[in-house]
């Protein structure tokens, strides 16, 4: 039972959610929040192995999750929708059912390459430096892409959603949760899986003590390159799915807004925590949706009491003001994040009898 | 098998006019010493006079500015540390350098990492490779840790060890890649005098017992006349005495090195 029970309560999830998504007893919005948090999941899981169990600082997220976004919708239309640049498309809509994993994973591979290029330098920087470094590249990224008219520069790309709409009549099903689902599962598997091998726990042995690592037989430079690769690779995995959720993608949406917003899943879950992570992303994202109906309540709530004018209406631009004070509060009283750097089977040790996650 | 690539009938360890400069300061000025299979010999000197700094050398940290350093035979100019340990080089530091995070048995699970027979891939397919190595792994973890009498800590963090665990800790990670040469920096540094006593009988036990050679630095005399075969003194950077604990302890440029040959 321990080793079927995590399998099994996922099978049911993912049953759950592509029943749910199909009878319509999930309304749109919920299974695109729903999607949201599985992207959010990706991004923050990924982000912290750089971040919380190498101990570096990483900051463009943000840029290699849109070296993936940009990558599986270009390929995916070229290959299946066509677009008035590239001319028609090379194998037809039908088709899509079948290459839609592979776009996700080329976007991924295009990531973890891009990654390649910043784990070079951090062989040599740490800290700050590294933090500019990666900064930097979400800059370069964003300018690439803003001057390449053919892909539609700073307007954006769109004609994912002719592809989406492809695979939901090529086979009436879900896609879009489908996939997001089992990629979400597979990220932080995949995840796990590193972290729990010697190999894997040579980047803790470099975020404790690098000397040390150094000396008892790591070999620093290629296991940095490989988290850097398999981090990065996996934002480009989550920009992939993001990318065909909207069906449209703009350079606007990558921007060091979305970088800060995944740090801030990071640490509010708690560095070196995979479980922390998971956690933070799904209350991150079902804070940012709750406030859209928490601000309209505010509202009329403050204009019966008259504590505002009544020309003044409490927008939704509010929400980057309650969130940020919300996680002051939570640095304040708690600045090891929710988890600290442990992991559910650490906080109640008697559930791991009834599991297995490796 | 040989787990590390040797040449027959070299010496463990052969370091000839070992140079090094930093700025304008020689740090070490041609060095040199010559190891055997399973000898225990020491390094001593008055503070600063380079000590750790030829460890340094030897462990790959610093690259000397002349000379050779062979281990096994094989020159290590321009390798990596990872590659130098490799070699069959281990060593400790003097101030602890344990994973502090990580389980005991993580600690020396990790010091395999030269060897591990697998990459990214087995890790996260979990082929067959990777858990046969995995179990090996483990097992032969465990193996030291209950010979260094350690295994009932194998689940504890290193940082709730008391500082004579947490430095016999260090030495069974640094015996955990299978070494031929083990380098000592201050072992006894920070015990007190019955942990003192334990580190000696520790490191006469693991020179019995393990096919290995050591080389340690140590400023407890006690410690060093007890348990070398032979010492070399160094100061600033210039080797001034080499011989038997009974000769250095009696040797002129020693005595006037720590003590200074003023004339009062």
């Amino acid at each position: 039972m321990q080793r079927y029970s995590v399998p099994f309560l996922l099978a049911i999830a993912g049953a759950l959610l592509v029943y749910g998504a199909k009878a319509e007893w999930l309304s749109l919005y919920v299974v695109s929040v729903l999607m949201f948090m599985g992207v959010n999941v990706i991004l923050a899981t990924s982000l912290n192995l750089v971040n919380g169990y190498m101990g570096e600082f990483s900051c463009g997220h943000a840029g290699f999750m849109c070296v993936g976004a940009y990558t599986a919708s270009i390929l995916g239309v070229l290959l299946f929708s066509g677009h008035k640049a590239f001319g028609e498309a090379w194998l037809g809509p039908e088709l899509a059912v079948w290459g839609f994993p592979v776009l996700v994973i080329a976007g991924g591979i295009a990531a973890a390459l891009t990654g390649l290029a910043v784990a070079v330098p951090s062989y040599r920087t740490r800290g700050d430096y590294l933090a500019i470094i990666t900064l930097a590249a979400n800059y370069i990224i964003l300018s690439v892409i803003e001057n390449l008219d053919i892909i539609g520069g700073s307007r954006g790309f769109m004609g994912m959603k002719k592809i989406v709409n492809g695979m939901e009549e090529t086979l009436e099903l879900p896609w879009m949760p489908l996939w997001v689902f089992v990629f979400t599962v597979l990220s932080v598997w995949l995840l796990r899986r590193y972290l729990s091998s010697t190999y894997g726990k040579g980047v803790m042995a470099i975020c404790q003590n690098e000397v040390a690592a150094e000396i008892m037989s790591v070999n620093t430079d290629r296991i940095k390159t490989v988290t850097f690769m398999l981090s990065s690779g996996l934002a480009g995995v989550g920009g992939a799915l993001f990318a065909f959720i909207l069906g449209y993608v703009n350079p606007g949406s990558f921007n060091i807004l979305k970088s800060t917003e995944v740090l801030v899943m990071v640490y509010l879950g708690g560095m070196g925590s995979l479980s922390g992570s998971v956690l933070a992303a799904i209350l991150f994202t079902l804070l940012l949706e709750g406030f859209r109906f928490v601000i309209p309540w505010l509202n009329d709530l403050l204009h019966q009491l008259s504590l505002v004018p009544e020309s003044y209406e409490v927008s939704q631009v509010w929400k980057w003001v309650l969130i940020p004070l919300l996680l002051i509060v939570i640095m304040q009283f708690r600045p090891e994040g929710i988890m600290g750097n442990r992991e559910l089977g650490d906080l109640f040790p008697k559930l791991k009898r009834f599991y297995r996650f490796k | 098998m040989n787990a590390h690539p040797t040449a027959p009938d070299a010496p463990v360890l052969e370091i000839s006019g070992l140079t090094i400069q930093f700025g304008g300061l020689r740090a070490v000025s041609g060095f040199a010493e010559r190891l055997e299979g399973n000898e225990l010999v020491g390094l001593i000197g008055p503070n600063g006079a380079g000590k750790t700094t030829v460890f340094n050398l030897v462990s790959g940290f610093y690259q000397p500015s002349g000379g050779t350093i062979r281990i096994n035979g094989v020159d290590t100019k321009g390798l990596k540390p990872h590659k130098v340990t490799a070699l069959g080089v281990a060593r400790t530091f003097q101030n602890i350098r344990l994973w502090n995070e990580m389980t005991v048995l993580d600690n020396i699970r990790v010091a395999r990492h030269g060897r591990l027979g697998y990459g990214f891939l087995h890790a996260v397919a979990r082929s067959r490779t990777y858990r046969a190595r995995e179990a090996e792994i483990e097992r032969e973890a465990m193996e030291l840790l209950a010979v260094f009498q350690l295994d009932r800590h194998a689940h504890d963090l290193p940082k709730n060890l008391s500082y004579g665990t947490q430095r016999k800790l260090e030495i069974a990670r640094a015996l955990a890649g299978k070494p031929k040469l083990l380098l000592l920096d201050e072992p006894a540094a920070g015990l007190n005098s019955a942990d003192i006593q334990e580190l000696i009988r520790l490191v006469r036990w693991i020179h019995a017992s393990f096919d290995v050679t050591i080389w340690m630095i140590e400023h407890h005399m006690d410690v060093m006349m007890e348990l070398c075969q032979r010492i070399k003194v160094i100061d600033f950077g210039e080797t001034i005495a080499d011989g038997t604990p009974d000769e250095i302890r009696n040797h002129p440029a020693v005595i006037s090195a720590y003590l200074g040959d003023d004339q009062i």
